[in-house]
């Protein structure tokens, strides 16, 4: 009897050794996920494409996204962050400049896009050419004109950082940092911008109400500019030729991924969401104010010509008046709840190299 | 009591587990190991190695030779064994698989040089098909499927670079090709046995196959589109099986 107690004694020890080592501590803190979900705003569509289905999103992953999205070191000249052209208080876009700068005093040739709202998205990029979230910081992180690193010495980072160790273990389990953790990091912290508290939301949800020239606004731009900004997210995210004019790029746009010439000059519908914030604006950032960009649309300043959307195909018609009623009405998609976020801010004072 | 009770269950447990590892633990598996050997010039293909030229007279040195092999599939008369996991065969690093298999009587190896398109559009992914591998577009989602650059004199291009990144994975851009290989003949597997099937790709076949690709004009494609397609026609004239044993 006695021996059988020992024995059971002994195999009970070694079963406990056995959990104690699946879960020891290596010293990287613990692994507790709090998970999250996206909330869908009142009266918006489910987002077509859920990039959460293989990466649960958790308040951990979204924290290390966040680390990652403020961390100028992960860029060649350590100084470049991803929060340097994609600013919070610029709704995520490069606050008043037409292209961005990238490391070594480079410029892009493209003016960054806002992020918000992503996770409705279907592809990113002026161009669509980037097809799920988690991939797309490729681009920033590893583009000679941007961050000018590549993804080897970014992981290389950080590895030999204990402080990102540490938050690797708590959103994915263990301390192990690879590109597919940290490309799903960003993506938790990427695909949880979301905006939907704006004067236009507060009305549209009966807490708040347009003056009359917001309203006579309201109603011009549904109809003449909700065929591509439809309405809750003001695009539709398609890649439609409005009329601009070849740059001294030479970017013609979509084209550029699908290599059909008639998608030449084609630029995806950008949201008209925080629009006072993202200036300036079309795919290069020539258009400085807002009243220019409707000027851009009106039947006095372009004639269509064949290439155009079919959509522009009629000119525009707004008087004075009415176009001030327009503008009015657009100043109403700024929500600055999102850019004063702390939730989406940096946590500590950032240096914006711009 | 209820201690000693247990005894004999976890006395059983313990002998399952010895018994599984003794029966299933070493196992006896058939196996098939399939070799990618790479030449040019009836030659094995060095890299740095200067000693090369096309079917149209242009020399050429390559310094990265590499490609993703997936749906690689052994066939029987009517079924066939697949293999589900995708491989980078890199000419600097891995140049085989091994595939446990069924013994059986084998005919045909088949696989497509390639990534099939649901990897190309389901986000950040791992192993072969890990990013830092460098098969993959940064500014145009979706993974180069034959990476091939080194040096040629005929090229115009900067540094007379040759830059050959073969990919695309939507409609009519798609780049991946569908290899058949008959084996001449049958493959026996054993019970146990283990047996090589030594692939050859020939790169001169690359140069000049069902298309025709001169340095001198296309020494870069690096863009999925007509160009790459072209490349990938030639694709199915590389191999071929040249030794089983």
């Amino acid at each position: 009897m006695k021996f059988r107690v020992i024995i059971s004694l002994l195999l009970f020890s070694i079963g406990c050794l056995f959990i104690i080592g699946a879960a020891k501590d290596d010293s990287y803190g613990t692994y507790n996920p709090s998970y999250l979900q996206i909330k869908v705003p009142k009266g918006w569509p489910i987002p077509a494409r859920n990039y959460f289905i293989n990466n649960r999103l958790t308040e951990q992953g979204f924290q290390l996204g966040k680390k990652l999205f403020y961390d100028s070191r992960l860029s060649k000249d350590r100084e470049v962050s991803c929060a340097s052209c994609h600013q919070p208080f610029g709704s995520f876009a490069t606050f008043d400049h037409d292209l961005s700068h990238g490391v070594a005093n480079t410029f892009t040739t493209r003016n960054a896009p806002a992020l918000m709202n992503l996770a409705w998205m279907n592809s990113f990029h002026w161009d669509g050419g980037i097809n799920h979230l988690e991939v797309q910081p490729l681009g920033p992180l590893t583009a000679h004109n941007e961050m000018g690193q590549t993804l080897d010495s970014v992981i290389i980072i950080l590895k030999a950082d204990t402080a990102y160790k540490r938050m690797f273990k708590a959103a994915f389990g263990d301390a192990n940092i690879t590109s597919q953790r940290m490309l799903r990091a960003f993506a938790q912290f990427t695909g949880s911008l979301i905006t939907s508290n704006s004067k236009y939301d507060r009305v549209m949800n009966g807490l708040d109400t347009f003056s009359n020239f917001e309203k006579n606004g309201y109603r011009h731009f549904k109809a003449n500019c909700s065929g591509c900004h439809k309405e809750p997210l003001f695009t539709d995210n398609s890649f439609r030729n409005n009329g601009i004019s070849l740059n001294r790029f030479k970017d013609v746009g979509r084209q550029q991924v699908t290599g059909v010439a008639s998608d030449s000059l084609k630029f995806k519908v950008p949201s008209l969401r925080n629009l006072t914030l993202t200036y300036p604006y079309m795919h290069d950032g020539r258009i400085f104010s807002v009243p220019q960009v409707v000027d851009h649309y009106l039947a006095k300043t372009q004639a269509p010509h064949p290439g155009m959307d079919s959509l522009l195909q009629k000119p525009i018609q707004l008087s004075k008046l009415q176009k001030n009623e327009l503008v009015y009405f657009l100043y109403t998609l700024t929500d600055t709840s999102f850019t004063k976020s702390k939730r989406f801010g940096p946590d500590g004072p950032v240096y914006f190299k711009h | 009591m209820i201690k000693g009770s247990i005894i004999p269950w976890l006395a059983a447990l313990c002998l399952a587990f010895a018994l599984h590892s003794t029966a299933f633990g070493q196992p006896k598996k058939s196996q098939v190991l399939i070799k990618f050997r790479h030449e040019a010039n009836g030659k094995p293909l060095v890299m740095q190695d200067s000693a090369y030229q096309s079917a149209f007279g242009e020399a050429y040195q390559l310094t990265k030779l590499k490609y993703y092999v997936s749906d690689l599939k052994l066939h029987k008369p009517k079924t066939a064994h697949t293999e589900k996991s995708i491989y980078l065969i890199d000419i600097a690093g891995q140049d085989s698989v091994l595939m446990d298999v069924a013994p059986g009587t084998y005919k045909a190896l088949t696989f497509t040089l390639g990534v099939d398109s649901l990897f190309n559009c389901s986000g950040a992914q791992e192993g072969p098909l890990d990013p830092l591998n460098g098969m993959f577009w940064s500014w145009n989602s979706g993974y180069v499927f034959f990476k091939m650059e080194g040096y040629s004199s005929s090229s115009t291009a900067d540094l007379q670079r040759i830059e050959q990144h073969i990919g695309g994975y939507l409609g009519s851009h798609k780049a991946s090709a569908d290899i058949v290989l008959p084996l001449q003949e049958p493959l026996i597997v054993e019970a146990s046995g283990m047996k090589t099937i030594a692939i050859t790709m020939d790169l001169d076949k690359y140069w000049k196959g069902k298309n025709e690709i001169r340095i001198a004009s296309t020494a870069l494609i690096m863009v999925p589109g007509a160009l790459a397609i072209k490349s990938a026609q030639n694709f199915p004239g590389m191999f071929s099986i040249k030794g089983v044993k």
